[in-house]
Formats: C-alpha cells, structure tokens, sequence
C-alpha cells in the first residue's frame, strides 16, 4: 500500500505572530517551523501502517526553507519525500500541486491534518478528494485500513460516525487519530537516516490563485482585566449580568 | 441572482449556524438587492424557521441516497440546486466539508472562517480568521463566484422575517463511496462551537473525578463544557472539549476558565470569545493579562459559591 501524507510547514505554536509594517505579509523573522500538529498525527498513523506494509511519502508544497521540516517527517519515519518547490499562495493552488503529483503516483490513501494552524483554510484536503474525484472524510479521529476499503471515525457535533470507505480516498485527520503518546520523537538514528532518504524537488504546475491574501491585522489586545476578590463573587455576578450582560 | 445558503441539519433539526448562515447571506442581500434561497438537505423541521432569518425561497432536498452524510455527495446536490455566484456555508465540521469540493466543482474562490459581513462584493473581499485565532486577514476572492464559510458565532443569529416560499426537489444523487456503519451522537448535549457561554476547565481541577462543579456551574448557565488540551490528553475528558490552537476554536459570548494557566496555544483557540473570566488561585497566572474578569482563588471554594449565587441570580 502507497500513502501519501501532505505536510504543511507552520510557525511554531508558541510563536507571536507579526506582520510586515505594510500588513501585507506574516513576519517570518526569528520563526521557528514545524510540521502542522494536526498532519504529525496522520503522519504517525502512516507510520504505523508501515508495520502491514505501507510505504509512506511525505509531500509538502513550499520553497527550499521548508527542507527542515521535512526532514523531520523523514526522521519520525516516513520513507521518502516530495517538495513542490513554491511559496504557497492560496488553498486550491496547493491543491492542484498535491492532486497533480497523487494522479500519477497510484497512491492508495492520501492523509492530510484537517486544518493548518497558519492559514486555518480546512480547505486542502476536500479540494484535493474533488480534484482527483475520490471520497473524503474529515476530521478523521480513528481509522484502520482494510484491503482496498478502510474503516474511518469521523468526529461529528456531539458524537462520532464510523464509516467505511472505498480507497483510494483523502483522509484529513486531527488528534485522536493517533493517542498523544504515540506521537514520534525522532531519535539519532531516525535523524541519521533522514538525511540521506530521498526528498525529490518538483517544480509547480499551477499558477491559478482563487483567494489573494490582502492585507493582514493584529488581533486588538483587550481591555485591562478587572479583578474581584474571592470573597465577593456577588460583584462578578452583578458584573457579568450588568456590565457584560452575559448572563 | 439568489444568494445560496446550505442550512445545515442534524437529523432534521437546523442547527444554530443555519440560521447564522441565512443571517450572514441576508446581511449581503440587503446590500446588493439580490434575495437569500437556502438549501437544506432531508430536513424535518419546518421551512418557516428559516423565513424567520431571511431566507425568500427555501428548497428542501428529500433524497433516500443522501440519508446517510457523505461530503461528496452533498457537494454533488449543492452543485446541482445552488445556482449563484456567491454561496454560504457555515463554519461546521460538515459543511466545512462540502464547501472544498462544492469550491472545485464550480471553479468558485473558497473563503474560509469569515468573520464579518464582507468588506465588498465585487470584489468580494472579507475579514476571516487566520493564524489560529493570533492574526486577522482580509482574503478577497478572485474567481467568479464564492463560496465563503462563516465562523460560527462571529456573525450571531439575526431575526429579519420575510414570507418564504418552499420548493421540494427530489435529486437522484448516490453516495457509492462511503457507508455509514454506526453513529452515535448525544442529542441532549449542548454543542461546544455553538454554545453562547462556554465552563472550560484545566488541570488545576486535579481530576476527573472533580468535573462535577464544572458541570455543574454549566447546567446553570445552559453552556457547554471545554478543557485544556492536557486534560484530554490524560484523558480526565473527552477530545471533542479541547480547544486552543490544536483543538477546536471558539468564540462564545462568555468563556469561564477554571484552573487553566493560559498558554499561548489555549488562548489562540479562546481569545475571540466577547467576554472572559478566569478563575485561578496563582496571580501570576498569565491568562489574567487576557481576561476580562479575574478571581484569585482556589476553584474549590469559588466555583460552588459563584454557582449558587448565579442560580439565585437566575431565580
Ligand atoms: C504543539 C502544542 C500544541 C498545544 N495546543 C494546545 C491547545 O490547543 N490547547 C491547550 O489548552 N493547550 C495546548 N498546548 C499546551 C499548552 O502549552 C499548556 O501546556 C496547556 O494549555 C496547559 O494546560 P492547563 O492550563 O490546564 O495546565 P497548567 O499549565 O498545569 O495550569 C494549571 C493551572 O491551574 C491553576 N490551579 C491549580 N490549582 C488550582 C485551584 N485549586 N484553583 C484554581 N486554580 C488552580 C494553576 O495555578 C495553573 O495556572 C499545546 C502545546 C503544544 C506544545
Ligand atoms: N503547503 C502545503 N503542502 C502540503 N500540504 C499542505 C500544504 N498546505 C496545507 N496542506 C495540507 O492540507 C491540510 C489543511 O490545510 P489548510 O487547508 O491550509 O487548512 C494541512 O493539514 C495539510 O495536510
């Protein structure tokens, strides 16, 4: 079984997040990158499946900075690598690279996170299942592989729904998929090995961009907080019903 | 032209962000003079519930084939009945499924958690979530129809009835792809991204044993529960309650944090919630500098006492 997990490279989540003084772009100065926590637990499911048989390639669509990142993919486990080597721009401009490198690759099942935490679009995976006509299961929190056919949870409002599904098929995944412990630590030897597995460069395909990026604003700090002492919850109660007319 | 609205059900019952979606596409027709046609699929409850928000025209899908949720298959119905250049979505697990591929079908710009009524319309250009909560952009759609997402509770439900009318229209759309083979949902609970007022508690509870006063104070306010995103990695609650950056994010109009340290990363999935009180026994805590109210104290003692008081507050 071929699987495909598209990573995307993000700041990492302790990061503040500035823009250029012209508020046209995110300020990637003193940024450290990461793999989109939610695509580290699709990729760790494709880890796992490695034990049945799976091979996994990991795919990213970015410029040569992103190498790090998926150098790391490569050391948690995954057996070789492809960077569509653009900035990415827009959702479907992404989409059309991943779905043009999974239409001639065969791949069984293509694992994407369900959102990254930069562009917060949750807008990839779906366009990539359309583009390639196969099914599409979000917000994917369990999933096993069976033949051609695999058995998804999907989270829903106030519950879960398991499904089955004919592959191949793009599964976008988010904690849950994998337990938090099972997360990989790349060790010495994974790192080792990293460097020396395949990471192939494609150029792009696709120049059309659907949403352009404006401009950008800070998110306006709040007001000072007002303190009420422990032993008058009364005040809280009268602020909340009053001032805020919350409750 | 008719402004497109997919009014999302749940066996049936429109959701809340349903009547937020027809608000939010009523808020673009008032401005451009077109009407609201919103499109649900097998629904059962009544059309005039959506009349109330602005919907003229409402067409009910009945199809056995689309009993069972598939993304694709109700893209395929969207595609077939939503015959507009701009199409609202809200911001659900479902919907926010449909609308990719819905997006690709009709070549159509996809815009994502907006957060306002837009900016402009043609072009179409409007405020939406980005950077988890931390940043704000202004995204404009360069395709010549859009399909935009509405963050659920940024726009709010606004009444504006008009007289609607009802189209039942019967597709033959199938769903080969995938099966559904057990589904279970709570129908009681309260759901997390529509909640109005949100008791999220951290590990400052110590145990699971002690989420009763949490859910307790909830019951009180009719809100929902959330936690922090170590209590569900120890598994004291369910994943579905984490929120912050690599959980789910919401924006309630009251979010009480009990025990919670406030991490960058939980902030990122709370900060755009109108109102916050935390309630934590270190002063020092840094959720404090992101609050709106603030109680020093052990959560012990204050959430029963603050329970009671709003209790006798509510009558
Ligand atoms: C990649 C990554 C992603 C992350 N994503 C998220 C996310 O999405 N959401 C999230 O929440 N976290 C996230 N985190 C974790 C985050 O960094 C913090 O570790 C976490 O939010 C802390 O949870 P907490 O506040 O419950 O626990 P703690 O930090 O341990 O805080 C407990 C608080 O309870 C208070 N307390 C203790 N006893 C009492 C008492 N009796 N009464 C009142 N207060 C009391 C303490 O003073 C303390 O402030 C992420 C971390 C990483 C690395
Ligand atoms: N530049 C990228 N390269 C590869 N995969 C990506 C990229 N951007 C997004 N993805 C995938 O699509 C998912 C959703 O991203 P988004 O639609 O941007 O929220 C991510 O979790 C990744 O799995």
């Amino acid at each position: 079984m071929k699987i495909l997990v598209c990573i995307s490279s993000v700041p990492d989540t302790t990061s503040k997040i500035n823009f250029t003084a012209d508020k046209t772009a995110f300020d990637k100065n003193g940024i450290q990158w990461v793999i989109n926590p939610l695509d580290e637990f699709a990729l760790t499911k494709a880890i796992k499946l490695q034990a049945s048989g799976a091979t996994v390639t990991v795919l990213n669509v970015g410029e040569a900075s992103t190498e790090a990142v998926i150098r790391k993919a490569l050391a948690i486990g995954a057996n070789d690598a492809i960077r569509i080597n653009t900035e990415p721009k827009d959702s479907f401009s992404v989409a059309k690279e991943i779905a043009n490198v999974a239409k001639d690759g065969n791949y069984d099942l293509i694992l994407c996170g369900k959102e990254s935490i930069d562009y917060n679009g949750g807008s990839v995976p779906g366009m990539v299942a359309q583009l390639l006509d196969q099914p599409f299961v979000n917000a994917c929190v369990g999933l096993e592989v069976n033949g051609a056919e695999a058995t998804a949870i999907r989270e829903i409002e106030g519950g879960k729904e398991t499904i089955s599904v004919k592959l191949p098929a793009v599964i976008a995944g988010q904690k849950g998929m994998v337990d938090e412990k099972d997360l990989i630590i790349p060790n010495m030897r994974g790192i080792m090995s990293a460097r020396t597995k395949p990471l192939q460069v494609l150029e792009p395909v696709s120049t059309e961009v659907r949403v352009e990026a404006v401009s950008y604003d800070s998110v306006p700090a709040r007001a000072a907080v007002k303190m009420i002492s422990a032993d008058n919850l009364d005040e809280l109660v009268r602020l909340l019903h009053e001032e805020a007319k919350v409750i | 032209m008719a402004i497109f609205v997919y009014a999302e059900n749940i066996n049936g019952i429109y959701k809340k962000a349903a009547f937020e979606a027809v608000s939010y596409a009523k808020s673009i027709a008032e401005k451009n003079g077109e009407s609201v046609t919103a499109v649900s699929i097998n629904p059962t409850d009544s059309s005039e519930l959506l009349y109330k928000y602005g919907a003229e025209k409402v067409i009910n899908i009945k199809d056995e084939g689309l009993k069972n949720f598939s993304a694709k298959a109700y893209a395929q119905a969207m595609n077939e009945v939503a015959d507009g250049n701009i199409i609202v979505f809200p911001h659900t697990t479902d919907a926010s499924s449909v609308a990719p591929m819905l997006a690709v079908m009709k070549d159509f710009s996809l815009i994502t958690n907006a957060l306002e009524t837009p900016e402009s319309l043609s072009p179409f250009q409007v405020k939406r979530r980005a950077f988890s909560g931390k940043g704000v952009m202004h995204a404009k759609a360069d395709a010549s129809g859009v399909i935009v997402t509405v963050s659920q509770n940024a726009f709010g439900v606004k009444e504006n009835p008009v007289a609607g009318s009802e189209e039942v229209k019967d597709l033959a759309v199938t769903n080969e792809d995938t099966k559904v083979l057990s589904h279970e949902q709570s129908s009681g609970k309260l759901d997390l991204k529509e909640a109005e007022v949100v008791v999220s508690a951290g590990r400052g509870m110590k145990g699971p044993e002690n989420w009763g006063m949490i859910e307790d104070l909830a019951a009180t306010l009719g809100a929902a529960t959330a936690c922090s995103k170590p209590v569900s990695d120890i598994g004291w609650r369910p994943h579905s309650e984490h929120v912050g950056q690599t959980g789910k994010a919401i924006s309630p109009n009251l979010y009480i944090a009990v025990g919670i340290s406030g991490a960058i990363q939980h902030l990122a999935g709370v900060n755009s919630s109108k109102t916050i009180v935390v309630i934590n026994n270190d002063a020092e805590a840094p959720f404090f500098k992101s609050a709106d109210y603030g109680v020093v104290g052990d959560a012990f003692q204050i959430i029963p006492e603050l329970n009671a008081k709003i209790k006798a507050l509510k009558g």
